[in-house]
């Protein structure tokens, strides 16, 4: 069906266009103005300005490993992230502490653990399924590399990136 | 043959196109892209040396390298004449345009010729064959509609742009712009007569129809430059880019810098018809206040100091009307086609036409 749309009709100052081209033109100097003298919020400057400062506590980056006091990784090998983890991300070869160790009781440690960045959803199952507070997501963000291989962290970078947890549960102690 | 003629014109065509025209195409372009942001509350380019100001050498870099491709079912010759076309009467047109005073006793102009706005009129028409010449030898559809709606937006809008100057000559009685700048230095700005005799209201009066010329001559030229309210061969929207869709390299490079340099030579007219061209007085309190005359014919260091600051004013007031052209870019949305044409032909032409008439009524009763 046809509609008819009704139009306003215009008086000679409007069909003139000549005020409103004015008005346009000092609304579009209004904002050049604003901008010379800094008074426009514009976006984050990327590389020299980053969110780091304000991220807020909860955010999820990238996930890592992290050490104990006594200074052992944390992580048992008992594989639970590698089967939770949704995109499959997370790949651990366990390997066995030798019974002269100080942790011999322990009796598991990743020999290796990866990581694949590409892979990874940041979604935080890792950090919340893991039993022995070994995993956590920090606040790494901008994870880069030039070829897929660089985008797979391996231990030495996870634990770069997880640093040491102090406070949290020790069960591993040796009078426990 | 005059040697000496010669060699100052060549000196002045190297001068004025390497170190002023083709280094004020390419920060226009810069000014355009950092304008437009700041309208828009962006940053605009600012990652290229200090706040970006060396961006044109990135931008040319980057158009010299990329691979520059001819599609297969072109025309070659014509695809290849055509951005050509498009830069240079841009170019050229500055010849007649008297852009200083004197410097060292040379005039500032390249050929002070006598059919000076003739011939600003009669190559600034021939950019549309560079246009029309693209979109049909691109043998691709829509750089042929690009090159289509140009030509007839050109013809139309070149009716108003010629008789809308009618009245300006009218007054000098001399087509000569240099005549044109000097009659304006007499008797003050053809829209704002503040110097001379100021006080004289026939002046003022002269000075509407002066206004109503200028309306019209600067909206024509909007359109004879393709810029935004009338840029409709390009109409990236609609038209993929029009006539320069299938240009690469440095081929569409000449395009888009020829498109800027007709703004900068569509200004430079401008300012030499309606803003006094070189001429800015300054206030003088010698005896009485009265506006002094600033130029080159002082002698001595004086002369060249003076002859410099002409130069520069002229470039100053060009610099002004082309952040005009951007401002006015990133105000007004695209007209439609026929509003376009309607707006050519019912309005302007008329406007400029009834324009002469009441210019000649008011000259026939000045008393002079």
């Amino acid at each position: 069906m046809a509609v008819t749309v009704s139009r306003p009709r215009l008086n000679w100052r409007e069909r003139m266009y000549l005020p409103a081209i004015v008005a346009g033109l000092a609304i579009t100097l209004k904002h050049f103005k604003n901008m010379l003298l800094g008074r426009t919020k514009v976006t984050m400057q990327y590389p020299e300005e980053k969110w780091d400062s304000h991220l807020p506590d909860h955010y999820r980056g990238a996930p890592a490993l992290v050490r104990d006091s006594d200074g052992r990784v944390r992580c048992v090998a008992c594989q639970l992230c590698e089967f939770i983890c949704p995109p499959r991300a997370i790949k651990i070869i366990p390997g066995e502490i030798p019974s002269t160790d100080q942790f011999a009781k322990v009796e598991k440690y990743p020999e290796e653990f990866d990581i694949d960045m590409i892979r990874c959803i940041f979604c935080g199952m890792c950090e919340e399924v893991c039993p022995e507070q070994a995993i956590y997501l920090r606040k790494d963000y901008a994870i880069t590399g030039f070829t897929r291989a660089d985008m797979v962290h391996h231990k030495e970078k996870l634990l770069e990136i997880g640093g040491v947890m102090h406070g949290v549960v020790l069960k591993w102690n040796e009078k426990k | 043959m005059d040697y000496f003629l010669i060699t100052t014109s060549l000196l002045k065509i190297a001068a004025i196109l390497f170190l002023v025209i083709l280094p004020m195409v390419s920060y226009s372009v810069y000014a355009e892209r950092r304008v437009s942001a700041f309208i828009q509350d962006r940053r605009g380019p600012n990652r290229v040396g200090p706040a970006g100001l060396f961006q044109p050498i990135a931008d040319m870099f980057k158009l010299l390298l990329k691979e520059d491709f001819t599609p297969a079912n072109v025309n070659t010759f014509y695809y290849w004449l055509a951005p050509c076309l498009a830069m240079m009467p841009a170019i050229i047109t500055i010849a007649v345009v008297p852009f200083g005073s004197t410097l060292f006793g040379v005039p500032m102009v390249i050929a002070d010729i006598n059919v000076g706005i003739l011939y600003v009129f009669a190559i600034a028409s021939l950019g549309v064959y560079g246009i029309v010449l693209a979109g049909w030898a691109s043998n691709s559809k829509y750089p042929f509609l690009g090159g289509v709606r140009s030509s007839s937006q050109m013809i139309s809008y070149e009716l108003s742009l010629g008789l809308a100057v009618i009245p300006i000559f009218l007054l000098v009685g001399n087509l000569r712009l240099t005549s044109v700048v000097r009659y304006q230095i007499e008797h003050g700005w053809m829209i704002a007569p503040f110097v001379g005799d100021w006080l004289n209201p026939w002046k003022w009066l002269l000075a509407f129809p002066m206004i109503i010329s200028f309306v019209v001559f600067a909206i024509a030229i909007f359109a004879e430059t393709n810029r935004l309210p009338f840029d409709l061969p390009e109409a990236e929207q609609e038209l993929a880019g029009g006539y320069h869709t299938e240009y690469s390299s440095m081929k569409f490079a000449l395009f888009f810098l020829g498109e800027y340099a007709a703004m900068i030579t569509g200004s430079a007219v401008i300012v030499t018809l309606f803003f006094g061209g070189w001429h800015l007085p300054l206030p003088s309190w010698h005896g009485g206040f009265h506006w002094a005359l600033v130029d080159g014919s002082a002698p001595g260091w004086r002369g060249v100091v003076g002859g410099l600051f002409n130069i520069a004013t002229f470039f100053a007031k060009v610099a002004v009307l082309l952040f005009f052209f951007i401002w006015v870019r990133f105000t007004l949305p695209r007209f439609r086609y026929d509003q376009l044409m309607r707006l050519g032909w019912l309005f302007f032409f008329e406007i400029a036409l009834v324009n002469i008439f009441i210019a000649a009524i008011i000259l026939a009763y000045v008393p002079s």
